[in-house]
């Protein structure tokens, strides 16, 4: 088969299979007799319309960044990390234990120190199946789901047993105090008013430029991408593929553990059960739709937040449709993208190099 | 003497009623990685399963009417994975975590539009569901001291989808080892080339494996809507196809191991409820989530190769594609 060229590959068939997938997900909405279009609309319009709707869609996208580097990092390197959702959440223990041992402190202080301490923990978690899959060959894609589950086990049992002040009925930590909070930027924007949108927003970003420069600007990322091309090739240059694994794990869990940032240190300002509450998951369909680079994970971070925000606006206005109509769209991308993302590269070739046709033109 | 028996003959009889969909989704995960296809989706189709079974046998008011829902929905969703691993060569595992993902998002929101009850199929009732079987005798039998107790209440009074559970591990063992149809399975799973060689259609005996597989977890859903429970709720196998897929490593792909497994942490959900608070000694009190995490940390423990070692078919996961 003839290669593409690189515009094509890069950018039509990524745009293609996203177009297949919402085009599915449009029948979908359809056959269930409601109209897609007008739920678009709505969508767009909860996400975009008004201040704290696109504050909630900035909040999302900061989440679904940050997973989404922890997939894309991690597939650099050839391994398949399913575990942000349990490496965001353990994260979340990191983020809290700072917090309260500061608590009442200036945020300008705490901030960077939740950052760090999250890491640390998030990066702990996706280390051991690092360590497994490098030193013990058992394949990261099932440890990781392991860990997910073990990660629910444990840090529920942590914040119900442990976190839990006396006196407190729900299960969650004691809370942080307003000035340790990450802080919100409806407090300098009014646009963004009641909504959750923090300083870890421009994290984000900067994570998204960091991880362009890591893959592409240094020997490290050299070396990632070489071991995730070809491991035999990599080794053979020198490059330790064991170290690599670890370190690659390690550094994904880091990022996923932002989520926590953004969540335990600017939004609940406590650690609840469950507070990622998908959005590691999320992380995978846009590691996969962005392919992986940052442009990429930047732009689909925010088409998903804005499905998750414009779907709640969809779930006032249209009873027929439920949020999980998103998660649908979600699997519907991963699909096409992730597992049939070739499906469409033999036509789009063969239209691209129909032998006499292009030719008679000229 | 007899409250410990009847304890025991109770925490045994929720074991296998615990194990049935595990059992089911292991035997049906067998048949696919023993072919040479990952299946993440075991989850996924599970659930697709059970809430085509309970939404069809709400509709129809025929639980066998669901259960063939439930099968065709797996059916749909393997088909989905085989033309994504098989025919257009993807990633194995990313299809099965989408296939996860669509059938957490498309039942409930089939489940909303459909009967506007918050992702609840209704309740349902009578011929709807699969109702326990007295086996003959379990009557007379109860008289009968230990074995009475034993045949009436373990044995006897389970639904069906149960019973074909337990006949299902034998069958696919001597499928599996004695069959040709089996042979061949085992082959295609660790070198497709010999069979292409051979002159088997490798994409045909693939398909074979994963229609078997959508079989055996379509019945694995229905069990858990219209025979253990009364109703579809929402992401209602929790887990159990992520479980069912541990027990299969564990198990290191082979039937027989694999029910073991499955009643073993059957039994660990079984006690869960019942240690809480309770203090054992030497050890004090056990948390519920210790007993929760087990089997996936028993699972990493093994795929690490501390207590033996799980190789996987050498070909899982690889898509095969015919020489040119």
């Amino acid at each position: 088969m003839t290669p593409l060229p690189r515009w094509a590959d890069v950018v039509l068939l990524p745009l293609l299979n996203v177009t297949l997938a919402f085009l599915v997900g449009g029948l979908i909405v359809l056959s269930v007799g409601q109209n897609p279009l007008q739920a678009v609309g709505i969508m767009l319009y909860g996400a975009f319309g008004y201040g704290s709707g696109f504050g909630y869609t900035l909040y999302y996208t900061t989440d679904f960044i940050f997973a989404g580097l922890a997939v894309s990092l991690a597939y650099h390197a050839g391994l398949f990390n399913i575990g942000p959702e349990g490496q965001a959440y353990v994260g979340g223990l990191g983020v809290i234990l700072i917090g309260l041992a500061l608590n009442g402190m200036h945020w300008a202080l705490v901030f960077p120190l939740m950052i760090i301490c999250g890491a640390m923990f998030g990066a702990a978690w996706a280390f051991i199946p690092g360590y497994l899959q490098a030193k013990r060959g058992s394949h990261v894609v099932i440890t990781t789901i392991m860990f997910n589950f073990i990660a629910v086990s444990m840090m529920g049992f942590i914040i119900s047993r442990i976190l839990k002040p006396e006196g407190v009925n729900s299960d969650e930590s004691a809370p942080l105090e307003a000035i340790t909070r990450v802080p919100q930027l409806r407090g300098f924007i009014e646009l963004f008013r009641n909504s959750p949108v923090n300083l870890t927003f421009f994290l984000a970003i900067a994570a998204l430029f960091f991880v362009y420069w890591l893959i592409w600007r240094t020997k490290f990322g050299y070396s990632v991408r070489a071991l995730g091309n070809n491991p035999v090739a990599a080794n053979y240059a020198g490059i330790s593929n064991q170290k690599m694994i670890m370190i690659i794990m390690a550094l994904a869990g880091a990022f996923a553990a932002m989520v926590a940032v953004n969540n335990v240190g600017g939004v609940q300002g406590r650690l609840i059960l469950n507070f990622v509450n998908g959005a590691g998951f999320v992380g995978i369909a846009v590691a996969f739709m962005g392919k992986g680079h940052p442009i990429g994970v930047g732009l689909s971070a925010l088409l998903f937040g804005m499905l998750y925000q414009g779907g709640q606006e969809l779930a006032f206005q249209m009873p027929g449709i439920t949020r999980e109509m998103i998660v649908t769209i979600q699997a519907l991308v991963i699909l096409f993208t992730g597992a049939m993302g070739d499906m469409m590269r033999g036509p789009l070739s063969r239209m691209f190099f129909q032998p006499d046709a292009a030719a008679g033109d000229k | 003497m007899d409250q410990i028996l009847v304890d025991i003959t109770l925490i045994l009889d929720s074991t296998v009623r615990l194990a049935v969909p595990l059992i089911l989704a292991s035997l049906a995960g067998l048949y696919s990685e023993r072919s040479g296809i990952i299946d993440i989706g075991l989850e996924g189709k599970l659930l697709a399963g059970a809430f085509a079974a309970a939404a069809m046998s709400a509709v129809t008011g025929s639980a066998w009417l669901g259960l063939l829902a439930g099968v065709g929905a797996a059916l749909v969703f393997s088909g989905i994975h085989g033309l994504a691993s098989i025919n257009f060569k993807g990633n194995q595992t990313i299809s099965g975590v989408a296939l996860n993902f669509l059938a957490a998002g498309l039942t409930t929101f089939l489940g909303q539009s459909w009967f506007r009850r918050g992702g609840y199929t209704p309740q349902l009732s009578g011929d709807q569901r699969f109702n326990p079987i007295t086996l003959p005798f379990a009557e007379e039998l109860r008289d009968v001291p230990v074995l009475g107790q034993i045949y009436g209440e373990l044995i006897s009074g389970h639904n069906i989808i149960t019973y074909v559970a337990f006949i299902a591990v034998p069958v696919t063992a001597w499928v599996l080892f004695r069959s040709r149809f089996g042979l061949r399975l085992r082959a295609v799973g660790e070198n497709p080339k010999a069979i292409d060689t051979a002159g088997i259609s490798v994409t045909r005996l693939r398909y074979q494996a994963l229609i078997i597989t959508a079989v055996l977890v379509g019945i694995g859903g229905a069990y858990l809507s219209i025979a253990q429970s009364a109703g579809f709720n929402n992401n209602m196998s929790a887990g159990r196809g992520y479980i069912a897929l541990a027990a299969l490593i564990f198990a290191k792909w082979r039937p027989g191991p694999a029910l073991l497994v499955c009643l073993m942490f059957g039994f660990l959900d079984a006690i869960q409820f019942r240690i809480q608070g309770q203090s054992f000694p030497f050890i004090g009190e056990v948390p519920v989530q210790a007993i929760q995490a087990l089997p996936y940390i028993l699972t990493v423990v093994l795929l690490a190769g501390f207590i033996g070692r799980a190789v996987a078919p050498k070909a899982a996961g690889v898509p095969y594609t015919k020489e040119r």
